[in-house]
Formats: structure tokens, C-alpha cells, sequence
């Protein structure tokens, strides 16, 4: 932690961050394991890296576990 | 990331293969309903369509408040997003490998289809440039207090300077336009017809560099769990 929180979140970058294409490639396994409450921070901690640091992907990734929750919801 | 690149789930150094298991039984009719002829086909189609329209919408509408964007025009962004998506699903069906439900992988391609069309959209407004060099956005950008202006202004030339003086040219630009300008990622990767993948990494190691010549500099530790030196 720093002074400047807010620039500090944005210039850390995680090695484990797989990037776009590989967290892309996965997140429709990834999203039905964290909307089944499975262990998927263990599982894919790369994607995990990925959706912390990218807003895109992250906002894809919300609207997809949205999407299943509201077909869970019925 | 073009949403057409986003279909296949790629075998990967980083993160666990997927083993290819069997298709549960509602995802196996699907792919025999849209492999298929005929009216059988022509049903699947339908109900797959009908099924990306009602997701498309639903999600078009969640991002709606952050957006300029309501009513019919949005409407029509989802249609689109819905037709498109369809296309690039039957073209890729047998790239499914059955690690989700074949619903979930659809809703996927959908909902890249809606980011995409969002990016597009973006460069539909008057006056939205990509090269705006606008440094005073930065203090409130990094949630800088004016009053403590004194403790950050010596920072933020630090930073001013490591982005003229360590980054590629490129780099530089994806910068300028992403932090300085506002431009979304996914309207650069339009005006640079780039992927999504390639506008990250080179913020990626943009970012990288900066955090490295910040510490140097004692602004930043180059360990983010390390404290600052004062």
C-alpha cells in the first residue's frame, strides 16, 4: 500500500495474468464454476489476475455470471 | 479481442486444461438440433435467436446507465449484437467442447458481440478524439485531493516524465488514448484495428514500466506490498 492508492492499483501488474484471449478462451467455464459456488480462484488463478486488472473483460465477466444467475432465478 | 476470436477454450500454459467431458443432455440436443436440416434446424435456429435477442437486451440494459445510449438505439445495438453473434456460433459449433452448458458458451458470444458494438458505438459522439492529451484529468482520475496538491504535483511530473521518456511510441498512445483521452479499450482496439488482447498487453507492459521508474524515483515501491519510501 502506498499514498496514491488508486495509481498504485493501476501500475500493479500480476505475472499471473493470462491476458485477453486466454481469459476469453475460458470464460464461460469459468463463469458457470463461480455461478455453481466452485473453487474457481484455485482453479484459474490467472483468469482470476486477468479480470481484477482488465475492465473489458471484467465487465464481460459480470455479464455473464448475470446471465446465468438470471436464468438461475427462473 | 475481437469476439470472433473467443470461441474455442484453448488449451493453455497458464491456466488448467479442460478435460473434454461429456455434453450434459440439454447442450448435446442443442448441437444435434443446430447440426441438423430442416424444420428442425430451422426451429433451433429460431429459439437460439430468440434466446440471444432476450440475453443481448438484458445486458444492453445493465451497461446502459454507464452509457449514452437508451431506448430504440440500444434496442437496435442488441438486435445486432444478437444477429452477429448467431452467425459467429453456427460458424463455430464445432469448436464447442462441452466444458459448459452450450447455453453458457452462446450467452458468452453474445455478450462479447454487445462490448464490441458498445466500442463501435463510442466514436459515434461529436467531438471524441483518441489523441487528447488532457494531464489535468489525471489528479481526479487517481482520486488526488487539491488540497494536498503540494504532496502530488512532484508525482504526477514523475509520471509525466516516465511516459514521455520510458514508453514506446506505441505505448505511449495506447496511454494517451486510454488514460488521458478516456477512450474504452474496446473503441481503441476499433480505431486501431487492433484485438483487445494486444491493446492489454501493451498497457500491460506500459504500466510496468511506469511503476518501475516511479520507484526508482521513490514515488512507488517497485514491490506493490512493500510501503512507500517517505
Amino acid at each position: 500500500m502506498t499514498g496514491w492508492p488508486h495509481l498504485d492499483r493501476f501500475l500493479r501488474t500480476d505475472p499471473r495474468d493470462v491476458g485477453c484471449a486466454e481469459a476469453m478462451g475460458l470464460l464461460h467455464v469459468y463463469a458457470e464454476l463461480v455461478a455453481a459456488g466452485g473453487p474457481a480462484e484455485q482453479r484459474y488463478p490467472g483468469i482470476v489476475a486477468h479480470l481484477r486488472a482488465c475492465g473489458p473483460c471484467g465487465e464481460d465477466f459480470e455479464g455473464l455470471l448475470a446471465a446465468l444467475r438470471d436464468d438461475e432465478a427462473g | 479481442m475481437g469476439p470472433a476470436e473467443s470461441g474455442v477454450e484453448q488449451p493453455s500454459a497458464t491456466v488448467p486444461s479442460t478435460t473434454v467431458p461429456r455434453l450434459d443432455p440439454e447442450s448435446a440436443a442443442w448441437l444435434a438440433d443446430l447440426a441438423g436440416t430442416g424444420p428442425r434446424q430451422e426451429a433451433a435456429l429460431a429459439r437460439l435467436h430468440a434466446m440471444l435477442v432476450r440475453i443481448a437486451r438484458r445486458e444492453a440494459a445493465r451497461r446502459a446507465p454507464r452509457l449514452q445510449l437508451a431506448g430504440p438505439e440500444l434496442d437496435d445495438l442488441a438486435d445486432q449484437a444478437a444477429a452477429d453473434a448467431l452467425l459467429a456460433i453456427t460458424g463455430k459449433l464445432g469448436q464447442f467442447r462441452g466444458g459448459s452448458r452450450f447455453t453458457t458458451w452462446a450467452y458468452k458470444f453474445v455478450i462479447l458481440e454487445v462490448s464490441a458494438k458498445i466500442g463501435r458505438h463510442f466514436w459515434r459522439r461529436p467531438g471524441v478524439r483518441m489523441d487528447d492529451e488532457d494531464w489535468a484529468r489525471l489528479p481526479a482520475s487517481f482520486g488526488f485531493d487539491p488540497a494536498q496538491e503540494a504532496e502530488w504535483r512532484d508525482l504526477l511530473a514523475a509520471l509525466r516524465r516516465a511516459v514521455d521518456q520510458e514508453l514506446t511510441a506505441r505505448q505511449r498512445r495506447v496511454f494517451v488514448a486510454l488514460v488521458l483521452a478516456g477512450v474504452p479499450l474496446d473503441a481503441l482496439v476499433i480505431e486501431l484495428e487492433s484485438s483487445r488482447n494486444a491493446i492489454y498487453k501493451t498497457m500491460f507492459d506500459a504500466r510496468r514500466k511506469l511503476r518501475a521508474a516511479l520507484a526508482a524515483n521513490g514515488y512507488l515501491s517497485d514491490d506493490p506490498d512493500r510501503p512507500r519510501r517517505s
